[in-house]
């Protein structure tokens, strides 16, 4: 196999006395889909916004491209290439759609906002994830329901060119058909070369996208299987504790 | 209606534009229209009830007063609304923001005696004095922003706090009972002196220029990137309304309103002062990053950082930016009063929260423009001009002032409750 993307090792994070991450290595392969999956309070959300640089690990090695970087603030984390899309989706509900997905990377012109050209590339990114029912892209985002607001989460996330894209529940709160369209935009970001990590409870979602499942275990990876290679009772197995791994490590 | 999606295999733009996602900008001016009152039941009603207030209050004070609607008092009230729609802008900066600086007024105070005390008896020249004032300032708001930004207390305890600790600065530089009058005649033309009848008319012609063009500014850059605009008529009817209303309003203030042979006509100087003032800070705040991440902030601080907002900067350098236009809020009342004492400022923060307010500039935060915090001191003043007119005692003001703050306050509680409905309907 080539050289990961991203990888971890030996990650930790305490919040006080609690011990949430307890030394986890992963990684994450370009043109490859990882599933992160794990029970509730795992320490999945956790995990990832140390990658995004929103809460930094205490400890451990993270390597981009097969360097050692330091992802202290949200800023470390985009100039890498690496997108979020948050669990509770992080939008601002007094913004319009065109202003959240474009907020922290606005495109300017002498100086002040572009707001047309802002708008024709938020649209666009919309129309490629094949969003019918929000009316305008200057709807405020307050005005939008739970599947159209982590919708924009996700275009906020693919709007720029990422090397890296995360996603925690991307399909929470969507309906089916909805959901079909983001498992295939996981599939399409993956042929373009993009390093995929997607977080998700629905085992038959992470069945049908990822090429490989990791599976963390009260802060700690207790798997890391080829979907090819695994079946489903195996990943539930890990995941409530009942099975820990022998000899099968990827 | 999914067929055929799945076939999709690129992230790149459809090209068929068969389920385009609109603008808002769609139909003629009738959609709009609608669209707007839609917003507006929907519980966006920015600065529609203070609109209304000041409509029917003067109305109201018309039939209470003989006085009420003749030149004089329309000049009057221009120059007594000026300092608190300075006071209301600036501390638009903060409730955007979610955060409140209940010290402003009398930052505007202290810094006006420092600025009294240096011309009057250590005799700066008056610039200089006005530059030691503006430092005095931005070192207040700095002050602040640290405690609230960086060391994270509660901005309504640190600047309570400051409200305090700055009365007892006022008195230690003036003295219990002390007062100097201004005599700089700069400072008292801010308030005293008019523009030429023909500047009035200038005044309006610029405006009416600059709003045109930037509106057709922005049309030709939305053009340019492809998307649409709104109809044009919107445009012509928006110059109609600021020409209309301006030159009603240059108009009466080119009337001779003095009391003796010696002609008083023209548009008080403030008034210029403070457009210019408006339309920069409006200018920051819709066309710029530091306006926009601002409103974020006030949205969702946590969002903000995670899209690599600095955060602490913004929170900090707001402050800042309040406290400082708190200084030039200082220069109009000290122009208008003409004296400067150790109460200096005191009475006037609650007014300027009541301003922002009562204009529709949410408390919660993230919501609200500067021109609505201006019409929103524009209906304080009314209130305090046409009670004034009525002779009413000075205690009924107050109790006026407080009860508008507190209805204005209910109706924005009330509409973030509405705008709130929707997301709580996943
Ligand atoms: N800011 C925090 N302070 C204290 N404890 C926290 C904090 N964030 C997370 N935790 C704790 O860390 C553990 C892991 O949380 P995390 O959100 O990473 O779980 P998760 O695997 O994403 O779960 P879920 O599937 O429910 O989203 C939980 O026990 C949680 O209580
Ligand atoms: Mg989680």
């Amino acid at each position: 196999m080539d050289v990961p993307l991203i990888e971890l090792s030996g990650v930790q994070k305490s919040f006080g006395p609690v011990s949430v991450l307890k030394g986890v290595d992963l990684q994450a392969f370009p043109g490859r889909v990882t599933a992160l999956v794990g029970d509730n309070g795992a320490g999945k959300s956790t995990l990832i916004k140390g990658l995004a640089g929103v809460q930094p690990y205490d400890a451990g090695v993270v390597r981009f491209d097969g360097e050692e970087v330091a992802l202290h603030t949200p800023r470390d984390a985009s100039r890498l290439g690496i997108e979020v899309v948050y669990q509770d989706l992080a939008l601002c509900d007094n913004l319009d759609i065109v202003q959240n997905m474009f907020l922290g990377r606005e495109e300017t012109g002498f100086g002040t906002f572009d707001e047309g050209l802002m708008e024709r590339e938020a649209s666009e990114t919309l129309r490629s994830l094949s969003v019918r029912t929000v009316k305008s892209v200057r709807q405020k985002v307050s005005s939008l329901s739970g599947g159209q607001r982590q919708t924009v989460a996700i275009a906020r996330a693919v709007l720029k060119k990422a090397r890296l894209v995360i996603l925690d529940e991307p399909t929470a709160a969507l309906g089916v058909a909805q959901t079909e369209q983001v498992l295939q935009l996981v599939k399409r970001l993956a042929e373009q070369g993009v390093a995929v990590i997607i977080i998700s409870h629905n085992l038959a979602d992470v069945f049908e996208v990822a090429d490989h499942v990791s599976v963390l275990y009260l802060g700690q990876m207790v798997a890391s299987l080829e979907v090819a290679e695994t079946t489903r009772d195996e990943v539930v197995g890990y995941i409530t504790g009942t099975r820990s791994q022998g000899g099968r490590a990827a | 209606m999914t067929t055929g999606e799945a076939e999709r295999t690129n992230a790149s733009p459809d090209p068929i534009a068969g389920d385009l996602i609109g603008s808002g900008v769609e139909g003629g001016v009738g959609d709009q229209v609608r669209a707007w009152l839609q917003r507006v039941r929907g519980g966006e009603m920015g600065a529609l009830p203070a609109v209304g207030g000041f409509i029917v209050l003067s109305v109201m004070f018309s039939v209470l007063s003989p006085f009420f609607l003749t030149e004089r008092n329309f000049a009057n009230l221009m120059t007594q609304a000026a300092t608190l729609v300075m006071l209301g802008m600036a501390l638009v900066f903060v409730i955007l923001l979610g955060e409140i600086d209940l010290s402003a007024g009398v930052t505007a105070g202290v810094t006006m005696c420092i600025f009294i005390v240096l011309v009057n008896v250590q005799g700066f020249n008056w610039i200089a004095a006005l530059a030691v004032a503006f430092i005095a300032g931005i070192a207040i708001g700095a002050f602040i922003g640290f405690f609230v930004a960086r060391v994270g207390i509660p901005s309504f305890v640190v600047t309570l706090g400051l409200f305090l600790g700055l009365q007892g600065f006022e008195l230690i530089i003036i003295g219990s009972g002390g007062l100097y009058r201004v005599q700089i005649p700069e400072i008292l033309a801010i308030q005293n002196s008019n523009l030429p009848v023909w500047g009035g008319w200038a005044m309006l012609v610029v405006v009416l220029a600059v709003s045109a063009g930037t509106s057709f500014w922005d049309r030709a850059r939305r053009t340019r990137a492809g998307v649409p605009n709104r109809a044009i008529a919107l445009v012509w009817i928006k110059l109609g309304v600021i020409a209309a209303l301006g030159g009603i309003a240059v108009y009466i203030l080119n009337q001779d309103r003095g009391q003796s042979v010696k002609a008083v006509q023209g548009v008080p100087i403030v008034v210029p002062i403070v457009l210019v003032i408006l339309w920069l800070g409006t200018f920051v705040l819709d066309r710029t990053r530091y306006g926009r991440y601002i409103y974020a902030i006030g949205g969702n601080a946590e969002a903000a950082r995670r899209a690599g907002i600095k955060v602490v900067l913004i929170r900090w350098t707001a402050f800042i930016v309040c406290s400082t236009l708190s200084v030039v809020a200082g220069l109009f009342m000290i122009s208008k009063v003409g004296s400067v004492d150790a109460a200096a400022g005191r009475d006037l923060v609650l007014s300027g929260v009541a301003a922002a307010v009562v204009g529709g500039v949410s408390l919660f935060g993230g919501r609200g423009r500067l021109l609505h915090a201006a019409i929103g001191a524009l209906v304080i003043a009314v209130i305090t001009n046409g009670l004034g007119l009525l002779n009413l005692p000075a205690g009924v003001n107050y109790a006026v002032t407080g009860g508008v703050l507190i209805l204005a306050a209910t109706v924005d509680a009330v509409s973030r409750h509405r705008a709130g409905g929707a997301i709580l309907r996943t």
